[in-house]
């Protein structure tokens, strides 16, 4: 009895990331749910500009990538085109949460109908560990040396609690891939991001607390005990709006 | 016993398997060195596996199958 194998979903080209990078994590179980769900055939996903710029090589079903930030923009045209087709966009912190904020927020509050899978690491990956919107204060980055100082750069932005203010958005929830139960959590979150799709409910945003060995300057597991030191105290885990629960 | 394949080439050694394995079956091989120039994982002690895949869940680069 095979227990786990690769997802369908999934392709069999190399992943270009770094030793013990979770973006991996996070697309396997992405692919995992395309497969559960039956949806690869009618599924379409958005890359995005950064680290996983690349993701249109990794999953089996259509692919579009789009410029830097503008993935809800795509999702939106390509999910009103054809509301059969299930539309998700996967982007990392410096797209969705720096220059796509408008993007991301005015997606929400409009409720389209996608699913939007947003890896926070805290930090600028493809270009070389600079600081992002979601960089903790105090954290040492290309661009802050001596940690980041909110008096001079500001405070991090909480995205899913920031957009859990919006009337707009259906389903928000923080998660991690920093240990086994975390990632079994995850999965179920970003489940229910696609089943809401399915169901026509709309805009369901699973944010995924992520790591960056390469960036943050640790090996892969210190990296991991780092999240929960200190990334899931500043960025607590939980859902944060969840309208089919309250009715 | 479960089973375990790994996909070597694909191994990129991170070891965070090797962390996520309750019976500690699993080691970075140091004798071997892959073509993308890592250490791949391989199985040490494989009759003390239980099949649990809590090391394919923790697998970045999905090169683990198990089967029971």
């Amino acid at each position: 009895m095979i227990v786990f194998d690769k997802p369908h979903a999934l392709s069999d080209a190399p992943l270009h990331y770094c030793p013990g990078c979770t973006h991996g994590i996070v697309h396997r179980l992405v692919a995992e749910v395309m497969d559960e769900l039956g949806i690869e055939g009618r599924a379409i996903g958005i890359a995005p500009v950064g680290c996983s710029v690349m993701a249109y090589d990794y999953f089996n079903c259509d692919m579009i990538e789009a410029a830097h930030g503008r993935a809800p923009a795509v999702a939106t045209g390509v999910k009103r085109s054809d509301p059969n087709n299930i539309v998700f966009t996967y982007q990392g912190d410096g797209d969705l949460a720096s220059i796509g904020m408008a993007e991301t927020v005015h997606s929400a509050a409009r409720n389209e109908n996608i699913t939007v899978i947003f890896i926070n690491n805290a930090i600028y990956g493809m270009t070389g560990g600079q600081m992002a919107p979601t960089s903790l204060p105090g954290q040492v980055t290309q661009t802050s040396p001596y940690g980041r100082d909110v008096s001079l750069c500001g405070y991090p932005i909480k995205v899913c609690e920031m957009l859990s203010q919006l009337d707009g958005p259906e389903y928000l929830e923080r998660v991690a891939v920093n240990n086994v139960k975390n990632v079994k959590n995850a999965k179920k979150a970003i489940k229910k991001a696609f089943e809401n799709q399915v169901n026509g409910k709309g805009f369901s945003l699973v944010e995924v607390i992520s790591s960056c060995p390469t960036n943050w300057g640790m090996t892969p597991a210190k990296a991991l005990a780092w999240i929960d030191e200190k990334m899931i105290p500043y960025y607590p885990l939980g859902v944060y709006k969840d309208r089919s629960a309250n009715q | 016993m479960a089973k375990l394949t790994f996909k070597s080439e694909k191994c990129k050694g991170c070891g965070l398997c090797v962390d996520a394995c309750p019976k500690q079956v699993l080691a970075l091989d140091a004798d071997t060195i892959n073509q993308k120039g890592h250490h791949p994982v391989k199985a040490v002690k494989e009759e003390a596996c239980i099949g649990c895949a809590f090391c394919a869940t923790m697998c970045p680069d999905c090169i683990i199958k198990v089967e029971r």
